[in-house]
């Protein structure tokens, strides 16, 4: 985060859309180890960094600052861009 | 029992003003699946015409209170949702709620310690949750919390914190009061930092499991002080909660 722009202020976390991930995927995604496809790094989704309030959410590496993660909510369903995520491990049950 | 990405029905069962700016809302729900201390709720607000607006809210109460959960929340001038929370929602009001959510950001005795815990202003919210499980569980871990608020006045849950901290030797509490305080305060009065935080951590090593909570701001440099004093990055966890109110 840079701590002179003051616009830095509002990113959050992946807690933030932790409700409208877990109603698409049906699990919580919070503990979910994801891959960046750009860098690498492996970070949980609940430790991404997440702008919302866009038209519509994304979910950055804490690491380089790619997308990983892109969510828009329309009245016809909830788009879901995991392009930038090299893959997203769920445990099995 | 609902799952949790289900909207339910709750009812408001009780309302208390915390501070002047803060209120805990309790809420009852008839299919409520149980929960854990640091997860949070959805809530779904919609107007006649149809447009709804969503929020989330950390869990305040412990998991041991059984279908009864608390939520705290704390007004924003000009805010969307907290505004109605606060002036217009009375007992017997219905909300409706999705959760509980997430398991990312959760601490239970289970997980042991020690237990390291950072909050400024609301973010105290989920933290709360976790002590009160802490001390209903009759869990014996070393914890600590780090609390910033502006003065004493806005300290959410400080006398109940402050009687934690005086019945359990193992639960200590360092609060840093930014712009006002107390008549012969001689504690911390600055923003959270790294020197503060190897203070208060000291006591409980690098090996503390560690909950950090509140402005992104706070969160930001919370975070990183804590992995620069050795804490392993996994035992960081963060929730943010934006900008702050001030």
């Amino acid at each position: 985060m840079d701590p002179d722009d003051p616009a830095a202020e509002r990113m959050l976390d992946g807690n933030a859309v932790a409700g409208t991930l877990g109603a698409v995927f049906g699990a919580d995604v919070t503990l979910v180890p994801g891959r960046c496809a750009h860098c690498g790094a492996v970070n949980m989704v609940g430790a991404l960094r997440a702008w919302v309030g866009g038209p519509g959410s994304v979910l950055r590496c804490p690491a380089c600052d790619s997308v990983v993660i892109r969510i828009v909510t329309t009245p016809r369903g909830t788009l879901v861009d995991v392009r930038g995520a090299a893959y997203l491990r769920f445990e099995q049950r | 029992m609902a799952s949790p990405i289900d909207w339910q029905l709750a009812t408001v069962a009780a309302a208390r003003d915390e501070t002047t700016t803060v209120r805990t809302l309790t809420l009852a729900l008839p299919a409520w699946p149980g929960h854990r201390p640091g997860q949070h709720v959805d809530l779904r607000l919609t107007a006649e015409d149809g447009y709804s607006v969503e929020r989330s809210y950390s869990i305040a109460s412990e998991p041991e209170r059984g279908a009864e959960i608390d939520i705290t929340v704390e007004r924003i001038p000009d805010g969307e949702v907290s505004p109605f929370l606060h002036e217009v929602v009375v007992p017997g009001d219905r909300l409706e709620v999705r959760g509980p959510i997430g398991g990312y950001f959760v601490w239970e005795s289970s997980l042991g310690g020690p237990l390291f815990l950072v909050g400024g202003g609301s973010g105290v919210v989920p933290l709360m949750a976790m002590l009160r499980h802490r001390a209903r569980s009759g869990s014996t871990v070393p914890a600590r919390l780090l609390f910033s608020c502006r003065g004493p006045d806005d300290a959410i849950y400080r006398a109940e914190i402050d009687t934690l901290a005086a019945a359990d030797p193992a639960f200590d509490v360092a609060y840093t009061f930014t712009r006002v305080q107390p008549p012969g305060w001689t504690g911390y009065t600055r923003r959270v930092d790294r020197a503060m935080l190897a203070e208060v951590i000291e006591p409980l090593g690098s090996a503390a499991r560690t909950f950090i909570c509140g402005p992104t701001a706070l969160v930001e440099v919370a975070a990183n002080a804590l992995v620069g004093l050795g804490v392993a990055a996994d035992r960081v966890r963060t929730e943010r909660f934006g900008p702050s109110g001030t």
